[in-house]
């Protein structure tokens, strides 16, 4: 690895100085947890500025959304970007996703246009199956029968099983060769605390890639967490970015 | 015809909530119940984005991008409210603790089945937490218009949209009826004020049976 990491003052090697150091490996044909709900709360927002502007193509995006055409829930100021930086940029190939459309839209976004034109793949999921999957693929379980989507397109060409009278559908765990996790604050070992309700996708996005890069509001010392209020261990984390003064908590 | 507003329909679906239920609210109607908890009730509501017992929105100047639901409301945190993942938020939903989920739909047919995920000419949809929600919930209640905007019956005997779930509505609540599914198919329980059986029939694609206990909703 070529990347320069901060020296001296953070004698840590999980930290990296900027964004684009911090995704520079990301190599074509990557597979990409996303970790974030749809708002700009827990959204990686300039990781995902960063992937974009590194360029890498080919991509698999592992997510609630792809994008959803329209920022909401977010305030006047606030930051606005999405996954949908990386469809509109041409980078995505495939989308495991669950709402990749925006609530009451009418118009199609760049996925649905993809969709149409061969280029992007969509695999759809429930929501909550996609956060099990990819807990399974942080877990070390390879797929598990699931009671949702039984009878509809989300079952479709997938094995079925009968456990005591009732119908379910194997599901296969999701793993990533890279995360992009939101939290609010890291120590220097990686350890996670979040704020609000930022957790979302991205604790359990966090446990499933091979490289976890997490992007927060601050850096503290080790021993300022309180170990028990810590939500990710940082064994789950190998990139630790923060976000300069102007766009903390946005 | 007489129909009930949006508002409406969000008041007669409120009244199904116990003291101490946990509830999760769809986008669109089911959101507007919320404003009509009954009195000396508390609900606790969920939320697939990672909470049990949000309040309403903050004043202005007050809202915080990290505390919203799933549709992207900004919320507040009342006292007693957990905050969690999503993992977490459909382990209580497949877990069997969600006591009721209030959804709205395309179409429900005679079987209880529901569509609301696809929009018709559409390739891709939101399918989100609805189908997990639906799955999981004890009481799955559809809230609704009675029909489209075109006047064509969205409670029909098959459903032509891609479903969301086989056979798990227990209750729909329209404009113009609350209707209750069961093993033997739909029956009318309640109608609005001024609507006869055969008013509601009319725009009903699948065949009421009506009760002997059938009231005017009570509003």
């Amino acid at each position: 690895m070529t990347l320069t990491k901060l020296r001296g003052r953070a004698r840590s090697d999980k930290i990296f100085v900027t964004f684009a150091e911090a995704v520079a490996d990301i190599q074509d044909g990557s597979t990409v947890i996303i970790g974030h709900f749809g708002g700009p709360g827990g959204m990686p927002m300039l990781l995902l500025r960063a992937l974009r502007d590194h360029g890498a193509r080919d991509l698999t995006i592992v997510g609630n959304t792809a994008g959803i055409g329209v920022v909401f829930g977010a305030k006047r100021d606030a930051l606005r970007i999405d996954p949908g930086v990386l469809v509109e940029n041409g980078q995505v190939s495939k989308a495991i996703v669950s709402y990749p459309i925006a609530p009451g839209a009418s118009q199609p976004n760049p996925l649905e246009e993809g969709f149409k034109a061969g280029t992007i793949d969509i695999e759809m999921n429930p929501q909550g199956i996609l956060a099990e999957r990819i807990r399974a693929g942080g877990a070390g379980i390879p797929a598990f029968w699931s009671p949702v989507g039984v009878g509809t397109v989300v079952s479709e060409g997938k094995e079925t099983r009968t456990i005591d009278g009732k119908e379910y559908i194997l599901e296969h765990a999701i793993k990533g060769d890279f995360a992009l996790v939101r939290a609010h604050k890291a120590d220097k070992a990686g350890n996670l605390v979040y704020r609000g309700n930022m957790r979302h996708f991205n604790v359990t996005s966090a446990t499933a890639a091979r490289v976890t890069i997490v992007e927060v509001d601050e850096i503290v010392e080790l021993g300022e967490l309180d170990p028990d209020k810590i939500i990710t261990p940082g064994i789950y984390v190998n990139r630790i970015v923060c976000r300069p003064k102007q766009f903390r908590g946005k | 015809m007489f129909r009930l507003d949006r508002e409406a329909i969000a008041l007669r679906v409120a009244r199904e909530f116990r003291d101490g239920d946990v509830v999760n609210l769809g986008i669109g109607i089911p959101t507007l119940a919320a404003n009509y908890i009954p009195e000396g009730r508390t609900v606790w509501f969920h939320t697939e984005n990672g909470a049990v017992g949000f309040g309403g929105s903050p004043p202005e100047g007050e809202e915080d991008i990290h505390m919203t639901n799933a549709g992207g409301g900004f919320v507040t945190a009342l006292p007693g409210m957990s905050i969690f993942d999503t993992v977490e938020a459909f382990t209580i939903v497949r877990g069997g603790y969600l006591d009721i989920t209030v959804l709205g739909a395309m179409q429900v047919s005679e079987k209880g089945d529901l569509a609301n995920w696809l929009r018709p000419g559409r390739l891709i949809g939101g399918i989100g937490g609805a189908m997990d929600i639906v799955a999981g919930a004890k009481r799955v209640i559809a809230a609704m218009e009675h029909t489209d905007k075109k006047g064509t019956p969205k409670i029909v005997r098959e459903c032509t949209s891609p479903l969301t779930a086989v056979g798990c509505v227990d209750m729909i609540v329209t404009d113009m009826a609350v209707i209750e599914v069961g093993e033997g198919g739909l029956t009318l329980v309640e109608h609005a004020p001024s609507l006869s059986v055969e008013d509601i029939q009319s725009v009903t694609d699948a065949s009421l049976r009506v009760s002997p206990d059938l009231r005017e909703m009570e509003l």
